[in-house]
């Protein structure tokens, strides 16, 4: 058992600093662990949002020594226990309360995107052959949780707040899945250029640090999807290639 | 389409984070290692002189398409006759932008030179400088999208350095005339510097794309399933092989260069 000290952030909208809270650690424990420990015996009041414990739900999302992990895949040995933990909520959503922020703008985002549009079937049964070679691009865009921390990490979002012009990774991901779907139909690429603000993207690969599913977001989702746009929107000779092809 | 969110919290200033860990690090040494490269090269091209060594030549000055050494495709003791007079002539001024463009509007390095030279942002979670944001989407850095039309240049200058690398197999016998084939110390200087470019080139995201990431069905393409298959790989590791051929094109002019001012030799193994 070793006590370590925890700053946790505690306020709403309109505020709010860090309060320390000193915390028995039991052997693997997580800060989620920690956090709970803290809500049972000092704060009843404190907020926090959780479900599995398991890093499948992607609701324990906040920042831990100010990077962006979920709370209960981040075990209490590998920090430096010697110092205070800070745990604040994430920054690029506004709080609602303590560790709690309104994820909802990204939902929104999400419904905006058109929607999988598959060709139609190819099999008497009504399905549609696919070579497992093919499926596991998107296959990888599938493990997303929607944690939103590679939305709170990217710089985008979180300090130049362009919340009304980017989309942020999590939906180039989302986009990605449908786009690189061998039976799907639907074209994004001009929304992803105009719309979802894909050009805002500077590649510097925050996001793909960040994911707790260790999903390849910029090598295989922004920058693959970049250059459809580049073949769309400017590339010249692509450009003619596709007009004489009648694309 | 994304919609705009109040009651954001606070954006932090230059620097602010709560990350506990050296941050600061990694920026450093690449803006370190970046400058240090371009105050070389810069150095290098400027130098017009002491390029190549017997059987090697500086990858800085390959291919020598108008100077005075035995490596010149056009041999001539002065600048082309339509090099503006004002300016200082080096047969690097010839070829140079092309690696320069390329790995300018390399993705890896875009992402690397917007932290280390612009705090765009200097890490991850780290406060920003600057309050208004461009990316990639207005000029002037739009014509990032342009990198692919970047990539034949870097193939043919991969054509030539291979062809360094061969010439620098073959040794002058002397006194009979004629050349033997062996392998000297700058023969695997300029053989690993012809590996590492090449490892770095054919990992380009763009090449990706060209090569089979445009297609969603590449199964059935197999040729291009292969390339991409193969491009895939080398991709994982393109930051490694950026820096890596980075530093080595750098020592391959040291090397070349010292050897051409006589203060290394160039020991022949065999």
């Amino acid at each position: 058992m070793k006590t370590a000290t925890f700053k946790v952030w505690r306020g709403n909208s309109d505020g709010g600093d860090f309060q320390s809270y000193e915390v028995e650690l039991d052997h693997g424990y997580v800060v989620l662990d920690a956090i709970h420990q803290i809500q049972a015996e000092q704060a009843n009041d404190m907020a926090v949002r959780w479900n599995c414990k398991a890093g499948k739900c992607g609701s324990c999302s906040a920042e831990v020594n100010g990077q962006p992990r979920l709370m209960c895949m981040t075990r209490c040995d590998d920090l430096d226990l010697d110092k205070p933990v800070t745990v604040e909520p994430m920054r690029t959503f506004p709080v609602i309360k303590d560790l709690v922020t309104d994820v909802s703008w990204n939902y929104e985002v999400k419904a905006s995107i058109a929607k999988f549009a598959p060709k139609p079937s190819d099999q008497d049964d009504g399905t549609w052959y696919m070579e497992q070679y093919d499926v596991e691009r998107p296959q990888e865009f599938r493990k997303c949780i929607e944690c939103f921390l590679c939305q709170d990490v990217c710089h985008v979002l979180r300090d130049h707040h362009m919340h009304d012009e980017f989309a942020g990774p999590r939906h180039f991901v989302y986009t990605a899945n449908m786009e690189m779907n061998p039976i799907d139909v639907g074209d994004r690429v001009v929304s992803l250029r105009d719309e979802l603000g894909l050009g805002y993207c500077n590649i510097t690969k925050c996001c793909t640090k960040v994911c707790p599913e260790g999903i390849a977001i910029t090598d295989n989702a922004i920058i693959p999807l970049k250059e459809r746009v580049v073949d769309r929107s400017y590339d010249p000779i692509a450009a003619l290639i596709s007009m004489v092809k009648g694309g | 389409m994304p919609s705009k969110v109040t009651a954001l919290p606070v954006k932090r200033t230059f620097g602010q984070t709560m990350r506990d860990d050296a941050w600061w690090v990694q920026p450093v040494i690449v803006f370190i290692g970046f400058s240090a490269f371009i105050v070389y090269s810069t150095w290098a091209a400027f130098q017009g002189v002491n390029y190549m060594s017997g059987n090697l030549l500086s990858p800085f000055y390959s291919p020598e398409i108008w100077g005075s050494s035995h490596h010149a495709m056009i041999q001539a003791d002065g600048p082309p006759g339509w090099w503006p007079g004002f300016m200082p002539y080096s047969p690097a001024f010839l070829i140079l932008w092309a690696p320069v463009s390329f790995r300018l509007t390399c993705y890896y390095y875009r992402g690397a030179y917007y932290k280390a030279f612009w705090a765009d942002p200097i890490n991850c979670s780290v406060g920003e400088p600057r309050n208004s944001y461009l990316g990639e989407r207005h000029l002037p850095l739009i014509v990032q999208n342009l990198h692919r039309y970047t990539i034949p240049f870097a193939f043919l200058l991969l054509v030539f350095l291979t062809h360094d690398a061969w010439k620098a197999l073959w040794f002058e016998v002397e006194g009979v005339g004629g050349e033997e084939f062996g392998v000297s110390i700058g023969t695997i200087v300029l053989t690993l510097n012809v590996i590492f470019l090449s490892s770095y080139t054919f990992g380009c995201h763009s090449i990706r794309h060209l090569a089979g990431g445009a297609i969603d069905v590449l199964s059935r393409r197999p040729v291009r399933k292969v390339a991409y298959d193969c491009i895939t790989c080398l991709n994982k590791r393109h930051m490694m092989f950026a820096w890596m051929s980075l530093i080595w094109v750098g020592f391959t002019d040291v090397y070349v260069r010292m050897c051409a001012m006589g203060i290394w030799v160039d020991w022949r193994l065999f």
